[in-house]
């Protein structure tokens, strides 16, 4: 299975990259993925050029075919003003408006505070409910503190809420019907067009 | 016989000249694609199409009025549109007023069918623009009934109703303007034209030839399936961007300062990554030559080809240099390599006097042809 990571981190090295590898670890212990990762600040400026032409270049369509044909999703952003990061939101612009319908996918995010943690839940949950897409019930927050602490009175501490979003994607990849094969364009035959201007009176 | 037709198609558009901060007038870019057209046919092209849009910043709001004087000044030039708003306009009134012109210019027009560029023009007209594709097929229906039968009766849903309506002039010889139909995207409208057994263009500029490929090899298919022909039968226009000079460099330095601000593409990729990314060529005029000899292997023989060469702000001087360079020395080359190979049952670019000379042959193979028993 086909398992393709997004990552929205911009620094090298990046905590967003970091979280994304070990989802990825995580899911791979779990089921037979064969990984991908995309860092979208080396597509940065594709993304910005498919905005200005209407149409991806070469690269960008090859990394969005591939988010497309992938059997599972892992989407990593920085929380930026209290949401996902402009270049995060962009590259899901550029994908076809059906590319993650029915794909499981694992969201996650980071930044410096875990004030902003709900982000996943109002601004990252509903895009991929947009999309159609199938979220996995745990979101994973890391913020700065989660990486050097571990669990408190409230919350598992991040390698718990890692394998349990992990485990939830892995469940869902294992269980999941083949994709259907990729339909040639269909076409209305036109007879029909015709017919249907005629019915709707 | 023309076996391939080549021409230009303008969209009509007022920009600034970046290189001088030059804002033409309405008159002044009004009265350039005239002398655009008048070059296109000094220079023995075979084409010049018009776009029709009703906003800012373009001209060309009433296309038979600018081909109508355009035709009393040449005497070969086909002329034609790119596109006509099947959407927008009454199809009464397209029937009419392509007839009209159709007999001033001898029989020189045809017309492309299109949706248009942008959504607001479809209240300007009366119209909803959720209703764009229904549009363009009832509409098309009724200007296809108008020019083949004398006499219409007539009920849709976008219209008031006709009854016993006839439009004139009928159409020259009682041969209706061959009628493209031209899409960027929508696949519907390649099985509206292949349905009709009409042409087909893909404007072939802005996007990467990939996705072009898909909608004429669907309009292939679908030609052959309606049996009008094989699918290499179907009649394929196209468009292409070009910029040239005797030295490629030149060209690229003369071009690079409108490409990088033009409207459509502007302040984006690169002029190098986006000649790579979608048929722009700017160079010399041999790497023009043998980027469109290449659109034969991608779309198969084909009957038209259209570029865009006035638009982004060129100077009027630079646009007629640009036809001198296209009439003189890719054209003629192009049309050499277009005939070779060509196979014979490939169609020729459908003009008035092929059209005219098929409706004989069919109406003497029905003359010819043994009687058939009463209700065969």
């Amino acid at each position: 299975m086909k398992l393709v990571v997004v990552t929205a981190g911009l620094t090298q090295p990046s905590s967003t990259r970091l979280l994304a590898d070990r989802l990825a670890e995580a899911v791979a212990q779990r089921a037979e993925v064969e990984v991908r990762v995309v860092e979208l600040r080396d597509l940065a400026v594709d993304i910005a050029n498919a905005f200005v032409t209407g149409f991806p270049n070469t690269r960008l369509r090859e990394v969005a075919e591939a988010v497309t044909a992938a059997d599972g999703l892992i989407a990593v952003t920085p929380i930026f003003s209290g949401s996902y990061s402009g270049l995060f939101k962009s590259f899901f612009d550029v994908l076809d408006n059906t590319a993650l319908t029915g794909k499981p996918v694992l969201i996650a995010a980071t930044g410096g505070t875990a004030r902003h943690s709900l982000a996943l839940e109002h601004a990252l949950r509903p895009l991929f409910a947009y999309l159609r897409a199938v979220v996995v019930p745990t979101a994973v927050y890391a913020a700065a503190e989660d990486w050097g602490g571990g669990r408190d009175a409230f919350t598992d501490g991040l390698g718990e809420r890692i394998g349990r979003a992990a485990q939830e994607l892995a469940d869902l990849l294992l269980h999941r019907a083949p994709r259907a094969e990729e339909t040639v364009e269909e076409v209305v035959p036109f007879e029909q067009q015709l017919a249907a201007l005629r019915r709707t009176e | 016989m023309t076996k391939v037709q080549f021409g230009i198609f303008s969209v009509g558009d007022v920009t600034t000249d970046p290189t001088t901060g030059r804002t033409p007038t309405e008159h002044e870019r009004i009265k350039a694609m005239v002398a655009i057209a008048l070059k296109a046919e000094e220079v023995g092209l075979d084409v010049f199409a018009t776009g029709e849009h009703h906003n800012p910043p373009f001209v060309p709001s009433s296309p038979t009025t600018m081909l109508g004087y355009i035709a009393a000044r040449t005497e070969r030039l086909q002329l034609s549109t790119a596109t006509t708003l099947i959407t927008t306009n009454d199809p009464v009134k397209i029937a009419e007023d392509f007839a009209m012109l159709q007999h001033l210019a001898d029989g020189r027009v045809d017309l492309m069918l299109g949706r248009g560029n942008t959504g607001p023009v479809y209240p300007w007209f009366g119209q909803d623009i959720r209703q764009g594709i229904p549009l363009a097929i009832e509409n098309y229906a009724l200007l296809h009934k108008l020019w083949r039968e004398d006499v219409v009766d007539w009920e849709g849903r976008f219209r008031t109703p006709l009854q016993g309506f006839t439009s004139t002039p009928r159409p020259l010889d009682g041969v209706p303007p061959f009628v493209w139909h031209g899409s960027i995207r929508s696949p519907e409208i390649a099985e509206q034209a292949a349905y009709y057994g009409d042409g087909f263009f893909a404007n072939n500029i802005f996007w990467p030839k990939e996705h072009f490929m898909r909608l004429i090899s669907l309009y292939r298919q679908r030609y052959a399936h309606y049996g009008h022909g094989t699918p290499e039968q179907a009649v394929v226009g196209l468009g292409g961007q070009v910029f040239m000079r005797k030295n490629s460099q030149d060209a690229v330095r003369e071009f690079r300062p409108y490409f990088d601000v033009a409207p459509v593409y502007g302040h984006g990729p690169s002029l190098e990554e986006f000649m790579a990314e979608t048929p722009l060529t700017v160079g010399s005029p041999q790497q023009v030559i043998d980027r469109t000899l290449e659109f034969r292997e991608f779309f198969g023989d084909y009957q038209r080809q259209l570029f865009l060469m006035d638009h982004a702000g060129l100077p009027l001087k630079t646009v007629l240099e640009q036809l001198d360079l296209l009439g003189e020395e890719v054209v003629p080359v192009l049309r050499k390599e277009f005939a070779k190979d060509r196979p014979a049952d490939v169609p020729d670019a459908p003009t008035h006097a092929s059209l005219l000379a098929a409706k004989n042959a069919a109406k003497n193979a029905v003359e010819d042809a043994p009687e058939a028993p009463v209700g065969a």
